[in-house]
């Protein structure tokens, strides 16, 4: 029992210091940049920055657009397989875990190839085009997370009889979707919105062959070209993506010790 | 008997309309996109059938690019698997305070999104040739990092970087497994006279085997597919097959857009494999946790 215990701790301190050292070394390298003292001038240098501002407020209104539509599409369709189409559910399934086997870089191809400006869809022949298909692509790379967890939130309600009585009260469809089943599957729909945003702000890959200009680019730039600005964005990033998990944990912590509705 | 027949009818399009936008969504953005790349990496520039860029990529080119990928994903999902196992024991059942357990998965939830371009950054300010843990081997041990051969933009040094997502993947993974572990199974073996290696030999491990087996699979294709660390890491200088196929998209390296379709279903094949095995390993988990 006592050496168990001693290899736990062991196991536990050679983890952490595995966790800790990089973000350490991280956040000491960003201070480095004036000559024999520490600053904060990386993070001045980056905050002024234009082309930060810029790329991180795309970033941001593309997370958005990514949450809002997602949810438009995942929760209806969610609800729909659990109503009336229990048959199709594996299918549904399925369908949401492909892009976690397929890479992104292949995805991102496809899309290249088959939306490019002399196909049918030539999403690509603008840059208006370019950032719908960018959207969904982000759409299509949260898709597991998001369905996973508006899936796990609906289980626990039973949409059967909320549809019935809604309709009984002679609810239509909308107001059933809108007023009923959004707010009881809202700790669902908030989870899947968190890991989205942490997705889509840090995603290099898919606006990098899409050509435009978002955070993950920009980063990326920036580490070929820079010094001690990267350290610094990555401590951001770190706190960004830091932020959307405590975020999530809280709305999961909270959606468990509200009473279950039956 | 027909009314009621169109009425059937009528209810199964209404069903069948409800997912509509969500097949539809599906088969543009993900079935087509996927499916076109497949059909090219059989078809000639002429667009007739051939297996002449399946072929093309038992180059040694293509092929060192592969197995450099292969050895990268393997090392990091082993090592991860590893260390993210005995974190997970080590919480779970080493009988440390509960507030040790939450702030690992708390971190590991944090560090496991902690990819991409940042991550490449953090491992450069660390282990990079003026990064802290380079600088303190050297200026109060004397050790010289690179002196000794170690470079972070190589095998080892990608390895030890992907294994920082790895290692809270595996214990996100598998601490609900290692919770599933019953109690009385413990206690069933001990009053039958078994050693506490006995226990984990012939009763613990092999009941975690296919959660083990399976989370590492799952890392491996998770590393297989990953680019963008490697990619602001090492630039293009090396070649594994994801910054291969994203030379070869930017501006087609290869000289032949099919055998870039190729490219990409080696990767779908391996993934594909990968999680498919995954996915079955789990079912049979499962069987445990009920």
């Amino acid at each position: 029992m006592k050496t168990q215990k001693i290899g736990a701790w062991i196991a536990v301190l050679f983890g952490a210091s595995y966790f800790i050292v990089p973000l350490i070394a991280t956040f000491e390298f960003s201070l480095r940049m004036r000559r024999g003292e520490y600053s904060f001038d990386a993070y001045r240098s980056v905050f002024s920055d234009v082309q930060f501002r810029e790329s991180f407020s795309y970033s941001i209104v593309m997370a958005i657009l990514t949450i809002v539509f997602g949810v438009l599409l995942v929760v209806p369709t969610a609800y729909w397989v659990r109503l009336r189409l229990p048959q199709m559910r594996p299918v549904v399934e399925f369908i949401t875990l492909m892009p976690l086997v397929i890479p992104a870089i292949v995805i991102v191809f496809g899309y290249l190839r088959l939306y490019n400006s002399s196909s049918y869809i030539p999403f690509t022949g603008s840059a208006r085009g370019t950032d719908l298909l960018l959207m969904f692509s982000f759409m299509t790379l949260s898709l597991p997370y998001m369905y996973r967890s508006v899936d796990t939130a609906m289980r626990t309600i039973d949409v059967g009889t909320l549809t019935e009585a809604a309709q009984s009260l002679g609810a239509s469809w909308p107001t059933i979707m809108f007023k009923c089943i959004f707010p009881n599957v809202m700790s669902g729909v908030l989870s899947g919105a968190f890991i989205t945003f942490a997705i889509v702000i840090g995603e290099f890959t898919m606006p990098s062959l899409l050509n435009r200009p978002a955070f993950g680019p920009y980063l990326q730039l920036i580490g070929a070209n820079r010094a001690y600005e990267p350290p610094a964005l990555a401590v951001i990033a770190f706190a960004i993506t830091w932020g959307c998990m405590v975020l999530l944990q809280l709305v999961s912590r909270f959606s468990k010790s509200a009473p279950s509705k039956p | 008997m027909s009314a009621n027949r169109a009425i059937d009818l009528k209810k199964t399009a209404i069903d069948w309309l409800g997912i509509t936008p969500f097949l539809l969504f599906a088969v543009m953005f993900l079935i087509a996109p996927t499916l076109y790349l497949v059909t090219g990496a059989f078809l000639n520039p002429a667009g007739e059938f051939t297996f002449e860029n399946i072929g093309g990529l038992f180059t040694d080119k293509i092929l060192a690019s592969y197995w450099i990928s292969i050895k990268v994903s393997l090392a990091s999902s082993i090592g991860g698997a590893l260390i993210g196992f005995f974190l997970a024991w080590a919480v779970v059942l080493g009988g440390l305070p509960s507030w040790i357990r939450s702030s690992l998965l708390t971190f590991s939830g944090v560090a496991s999104n902690f990819a991409g371009v940042p991550l490449a950054f953090a491992f450069l300010a660390t282990l990079g040739r003026t990064g802290l843990v380079t600088m303190i081997l050297r200026d109060w041990f004397g050790i010289n990092l690179y002196a000794t051969g170690f470079n972070l933009l190589s095998f080892v040094g990608l390895t030890l970087t992907y294994m920082y997502f790895q290692i809270p993947l595996m214990v996100l993974i598998i601490t609900p497994a290692l919770d599933g572990l019953k109690k009385e199974w413990r206690e069933a073996a001990e009053i039958l006279g078994a050693t506490n290696r006995q226990y984990w030999t012939k009763v613990a491990l092999p009941i975690l085997f296919p959660s083990i087996l399976g989370t590492t699979l799952l890392l491996f294709a998770n590393a297989f597919g990953a680019i963008a660390t490697a990619y602001s890491l090492t630039g293009s200088t090396f070649n594994i097959v994801p910054i291969q196929l994203y030379a070869q998209i930017r501006g087609d390296v290869l000289h032949n857009p099919n055998l870039g379709y190729a490219l990409a279903l080696g990767m779908i094949v391996i993934t594909g494999i990968s999680n498919l095995i995954y996915i079955w390993l789990r079912m049979r988990a499962e069987r445990w946790q009920k």
